[in-house]
């Protein structure tokens, strides 16, 4: 009797220490990743290194290609990623009455969410950069199949919640399908776009291996009709050239900084718009 | 009315094509990676290929063996899942049954922010801090090597870890756990053999969610893996994974050497595939 107790004792013990162990090293992770970051990228963010592009001449480099880029492949990407999205999420909620199909449909998004990025960025290359070269445009399509899961899971998500009966008043109203998808169904549904574009977002920020060959790596400023049709380099991709290829570890960690604020943002306004979205269902 | 009808028919048409570009990329993205990688597999010889102990793609005489590539994927995985499962799984119980509601959040926004930061920027780090340290630690003269990759990957898969882990934990209905209590069995005691026990679908999930992350992350491995086409026969070893070798090769590779790097995609990908069925099944045993 006496020896149970103190074997249990003992597994109490012993599994609070392996508990109190791998709980402290993951936030003591995360606290180190965002000091050690900020720390280091923070005094290299300069005025001049966000406002400049990088000139041989004057012996300066400057990321305000790379953010634009990035802000302009972000763009394009939405831009078709939300209305396809939304429009498979659509079709599965309201559309489908065949379960194969409905299956099928959420296998392969399944799928489409567990291929790497490299094995993107190939297909990108072979799809799109083979026929129209190397540029932005091919980059956000590659990201266009990477993300479509994504905004599909989430408006499907919130598509669910809207009620049955709310649909069943404007069919009882004389209305077609068509005009209750476009007035009940889609306004109930933007706050699963709106989280999906979040998420979206986060990801093709920190999105590098699907972009290397399909968008490149240029550093060049160009207003954002142009800058789609020519390779440019994105914040990650940039980061990735100038620490591996070119040693300035300095201007790496500045990006790395940049990009670790826009994490935590992303993070921070995800969370805040599901709790609010939360919120609001339940009154 | 025939013209409404016509327009709704062709709306349901259009919501049709959306609903079924997922499954048109999935198709499109085998049959691309099947045609372009075939080829150079021929070429080779398939157990030449895939059993080939030697890589030297720019040799006057060169060698195409890829068993290097497919071994340090191998190990590099198993070695994250060996480091990063046991504390996600640790991490997920304590968040799941015993934190207070605030340390659960604040630890939920802390992972979502470890699963958000962009994997060059752990290659990044692991370069300049993980690499030194190995070398210093353990004395070789290259920090950069499969161990050095296999910690990456272990951090990189802790969100994966710990998010699928909670989300199971958390499902498990309370009565269990309460007759567990009430029976005399302490609080840790019922979560480790009662709770976990429950969720071990939802957990077993999250692992290989955890595996497919790994054996498919490139930017980051390729910065602290040393990127030598050698085989992992040390655990310090300077190697290159399935990914790292297509990924460190495709921008100068050209002929047979550029058609065995998509070859080395489908090898990838058959992994993913495989790797996929697995997860479809724990996710099935879940819902039951």
């Amino acid at each position: 009797m006496e020896q149970i107790k103190k074997k249990r004792k003992r597994y109490r013990l012993g599994m609070g220490i392996l508990m109190g162990a791998s709980l402290f090293l993951t936030a003591g992770l995360v606290l180190f990743f965002i000091g050690y970051i900020l720390g280091n990228g923070l005094p290299n963010i300069t005025w001049e290194l966000l406002t400049t592009g990088p000139s041989y001449l004057q012996e300066r480099i400057g990321i305000l290609p790379d953010i634009l880029n990035t802000v302009y492949i972000v763009m394009a990407t939405l831009i078709l990623v939300i209305p396809l999205g939304v429009g498979a999420a659509v079709y599965l909620t309201e559309y489908a009455t065949n379960k194969k199909i409905v299956s099928v449909i959420e296998f392969a998004a399944e799928i489409l969410t567990g291929i790497p990025s490299i094995i993107y960025g190939l297909v990108g290359m072979l799809l799109f950069s083979n026929h129209f070269g190397t540029c932005l445009m091919a980059g956000a399509l590659t990201l266009v199949i990477m993300n479509l899961p994504t905004v599909m899971r989430t408006t499907q998500e919130s598509l669910k919640t809207v009620p049955r009966s709310y649909r069943e008043g404007a069919f009882g109203l004389g209305a077609g399908k068509w005009r209750v998808v476009r007035t009940v169904v889609l306004p109930g549904c933007i706050d699963g776009v709106i989280t999906g574009c979040i998420l979206s977002v986060g990801r093709i920020l920190g999105e590098s291996a699907a972009l290397l060959f399909t968008a490149g790596f240029a550093h060049a400023i160009n207003d954002i009709l142009y800058g789609l049709s020519a390779p440019g380099a994105t914040l990650t991709v940039a980061l990735y050239v100038y620490a591996k290829e070119q040693g300035e570890f300095g201007i790496a960690f500045a990006i790395a900084a940049i990009l670790l604020i826009l994490t935590l943002i992303i993070c921070l306004a995800a969370e805040l718009v599901q709790n609010s979205f939360r919120k609001r269902r339940c009154i | 009315m025939k013209k409404k009808q016509f327009m709704e028919n062709s709306i349901h048409g259009i919501f049709f094509m959306m609903g079924f570009i997922a499954v048109a990329c999935v198709l499109l993205i085998t049959v691309y990676l099947i045609i372009s990688g075939i080829p150079a597999i021929g070429k080779i010889g398939i157990f030449e290929f895939l059993l080939g102990r030697e890589w030297a793609s720019t040799a006057a005489d060169a060698k195409f063996g890829i068993l290097p590539f497919i071994l340090s994927s191998i190990y590099g995985t198993l070695g994250a899942i060996a480091i990063g499962v046991p504390i996600g799984f640790m991490c997920a119980v304590y968040l799941s049954k015993m934190a207070p509601a605030g340390v659960k959040r604040a630890m939920q926004l802390a992972v979502s922010v470890l699963a958000g930061i962009p994997s060059v920027v752990y290659g990044l780090v692991g370069m300049l801090v993980l690499v030194p340290a190995v070398r210093t630690i353990f004395g070789v003269p290259d920090g950069a090597g499969l161990f050095a990759s296999i910690i990456v990957l272990a951090i990189m898969i802790l969100p994966t870890i710990i998010k699928m882990s909670i989300t199971a934990l958390d499902a498990v209905p309370k009565e269990y756990e309460d007759a567990s209590l009430a029976l005399g069995a302490a609080p840790v005691e019922t979560y480790f053999r009662v709770s976990v026990p429950a969720a071990k679908s939802g957990i077993a999930a999250g692992v290989v969610l955890g595996v497919g992350r790994a054996i498919g992350e490139s930017m980051a491995v390729m910065m602290v893996a040393g990127n030598g086409a050698n085989m992992p026969d040390s655990l310090f070893q300077s190697v290159r994974f399935l990914t790292t070798a297509v990924a460190g090769e495709m921008s100068y590779a050209s002929g047979l050497q550029r058609e065995a790097l998509f070859s080395i995609a489908l090898v990838l990908f058959v992994f993913i595939m495989i790797i996929n069925g697995v997860l479809n099944y724990f996710l099935k045993r879940e819902k039951v």
